[in-house]
């Protein structure tokens, strides 16, 4: 099944560098599955008291101050924050976390590097525009709650009737999410490569594999 | 006329696809406990192994206890859900035949510092870990960076990665630091001056006079924050400093160094090579620095004024607030009052035997203050605790009050006992102030080794000099 629309309401964060450190704190990152953390995004805020693993949300004391304990964002698919979303630490757990949630897409004007790259891992899509860009669209959810649409195959974000805002992304990356493709399938089909890689790469390079 | 990272890409490269990506193919694979079981049970469940096994070296550090003693063993880990991920590794790497630097090893450490130092890291390298710290070894000549655990298990599987290129910067670091400033300081003073997304999208290449000089750890430390900086790259020249600290750590037989040493001097940006973007910082100037809020950019001088509302662009006006707020500075016009509870010296990025040294000898015969609830030192490794033992380094911190303990990430990010308790502000050699870092409402101020021993001495952040 193709993946080709994301229609949801937007929770606007309007803050830069939210570190993947907020996203999922340390101490959720001690268990040993792939998945399970959507109860744990954005824990520090989210509740006023220490969570641990395995706890639930129906078990937290909730800040109902916190856009997501807020309807209608508690059904949020789309995030919307400003720069350097996803900066820190490389834990895939933060994806997790937003996918278990329930979003679908990260809208920011610009993300952590390995952040960026594990989205496309995990069916999350991060799209990048520009600061005046995303100045409107927090302009607009400040007014009133909104919804978008994402069309992927044709890279634009769509609010209401009259804003349509192309992103540029890597056409490679997006057909991963759009065909939830994985990474390690594709790479197989060039095993013979590799293999002919290393047999020189050894010959030149004899001490890195002794 | 390339660059360092031009040259390393190239000797990598595989395989170009269309649009950007290409497939690079990986010489070290470095793995812990925190973010490898999920691409262990992925290699199982695809009926995968280890492409070539010999890359990988796993070392337990995130979740370990400090307080372990001599005859520690994983089942006395008190925390069950640490105890588990730590075991799981074991699980994996007995199962998958990876070696493994275990818990009771005496080789066991943070894994950034004990690849370097027992020579798993050579220069060309390139090198992945599961942890965004791996820019570390950059400081070999190396393209090191750090991946998410599918990227994890996809090098297992496959010897390579799939990314797409970077971008070139260049900081060139000139003159040399007056007494009291590290290169902790001037990783911190960086980031101040770029942004925490300064680096984004770009591999960064440290060079200048001052690196020229500079020891290997102080360009672990240097490389080690350019993930800081938003890059996910940082990486230095090879030079004769480089060499001689690769013939001491790495088991190399003399001809067989003698040979690769001729490539390893290629290891270095072509004059003229083409950058992106180029900054240049006269280190002679600076003076300690400490920050102050929730992010390494929020960094000024020890004696310095935090920032109001009046010095920051109107979009970074909510941000200042609610990081004086988190940090509990308001009102506060330098940091120089601040009461401190806690002193961590430890991390990835200030472990190494300089950074023991260096603190050491700020302490020398003084007391740690008795506003100070606890101050601690973690070695980096088992083998950077023996050499400091070897120098009496232990004796002078534990006859000043500081607790001496074993090795791994700890109060860094508080997944073992060592945490914060709300509310409590603690100097800190680590690399991130993040909100709850260490620990849940914790209070981070980053700083070098020096000042945070003086920070423990005097209870406040304190004039080097």
């Amino acid at each position: 099944m193709s993946n080709e629309i994301i229609q949801g309401v937007v929770a606007p964060f309007d803050r830069d560098n939210i570190d993947t450190d907020q996203i999922i704190p340390t101490e959720y990152l001690k268990s040993i599955k792939k998945f399970g953390f959507g109860d744990y995004l954005f824990d520090g805020w989210r509740y006023l008291d220490k969570g641990f693993l395995g706890m639930t949300s129906s078990q937290r004391d909730i800040n109902l101050d916190f856009i997501l304990n807020q309807p209608p964002f508690e059904e949020s698919q789309i995030l919307l924050a400003r720069d350097n979303f996803g900066c820190g630490s490389s834990r895939e757990h933060a994806v997790w976390a937003l996918r278990d949630f329930g979003f679908k897409a990260v809208i920011a004007s610009s993300f952590g590097d390995i952040f960026y790259n594990n989205c496309f891992k995990n069916q999350i899509l991060p799209v990048q525009l520009s600061k005046e860009n995303i100045n409107i669209l927090f302009e607009l959810t400040s007014q009133s709650s909104q919804s978008f649409t994402i069309n992927l195959p044709s890279k634009e974000l769509k609010v209401g009737s009259d804003l349509l805002l192309p992103f540029h992304i890597d056409d490679n990356l997006l057909n991963r999410i759009i065909h939830n493709l994985d990474d390690i399938d594709i790479t197989m089909k060039d095993k013979a490569s590799i293999e002919a890689f290393e047999l020189n790469y050894s010959q030149k390079r004899p001490w890195l594999f002794k | 006329m390339i660059t360092l990272y031009d040259k390393l890409w190239n000797e990598h490269l595989v395989h170009t696809y269309e649009s950007k990506e290409a497939l690079i193919y990986i010489d070290r694979h470095y793995l812990h406990e925190v973010t490898s079981p999920q691409a262990f049970e992925g290699l199982r469940h695809k009926q995968l192994s280890p492409w070539r096994l010999n890359a990988n070296v796993a070392t337990p550090d995130h979740n370990v206890p400090t307080i372990r003693g001599d005859s520690f063993t994983v089942e006395a880990i008190d925390d069950e859900v640490s105890k588990i991920q730590v075991m799981e590794l074991d699980k994996n790497c007995n199962e998958f035949k990876i070696l493994q630097f275990d818990i009771e090893s005496k080789e066991q450490g943070i894994v950034h510092v004990i690849g370097p130092e027992l020579g798993f890291t050579l220069p060309g390298m390139t090198i992945v870990c599961g942890d965004s710290h791996t820019s570390t070894h950059g400081a070999f000549g190396c393209l090191a960076m750090g991946i998410g655990t599918s990227e994890v298990e996809h090098v297992l599987a496959t010897q390579c990665l799939r990314i797409s290129k970077l971008k070139n910067m260049q900081v060139l670091f000139q003159g040399q630091p007056q007494d009291g400033v590290t290169s902790k300081d001037i990783a911190l003073h960086l980031i101040k001056l770029i942004g925490t997304a300064g680096g984004t999208g770009h591999a960064i290449e440290f060079a200048g006079s001052y690196i020229d000089s500079a020891s290997m750890e102080s360009r672990m430390t240097i490389c080690n924050m350019a993930i800081e900086a938003g890059a996910k790259v940082g990486l230095i020249a090879v030079d004769q400093i480089t060499l001689d600290y690769v013939e001491d750590h790495s088991s190399m037989t003399a001809e067989g160094f003698d040979k690769a040493q001729n490539f390893w001097k290629t290891l270095h940006s072509d004059q003229n090579a083409v950058f992106e973007k180029k900054i240049i910082v006269d280190v002679g100037v600076l003076k300690p620095q400490v920050t102050w809020g929730t992010s390494p950019e929020m960094t000024i001088d020890f004696d310095g004024n935090i920032p109001n509302e009046s010095d920051v662009h109107l979009d970074q006006v909510e941000n200042l607030k609610l990081a004086k707020t988190y940090m509990g500075l308001e009102n506060l016009k330098t940091l120089k009052d601040l009461s401190f509870d806690r002193v961590f010296i430890g991390s990835c990025t200030n472990s190494r035997i300089e950074d023991l040294r260096s603190a050491a000898s700020a302490i020398k015969g003084r007391k740690v203050s008795a506003k100070i609830t606890e101050a601690i030192v973690v070695p980096g490794s088992g083998l950077v605790k023996a050499q400091a033992e070897k120098e009496g380094l232990n004796k002078i911190f534990e006859d000043a009050g500081f607790l001496w303990r074993d090795p791994g990430c700890s109060m860094c990010l508080g997944m073992n006992p060592d945490q914060l308790k709300p509310y409590e502000r603690c100097a800190s050699t680590s690399n991130r102030n993040f909100e709850g870092r260490q620990g849940n409402l914790g209070r981070t101020h980053l700083m070098s080794p020096m000042m945070a021993a003086l920070t423990a001495i005097n209870g406040t952040i304190s004039d080097p000099s």
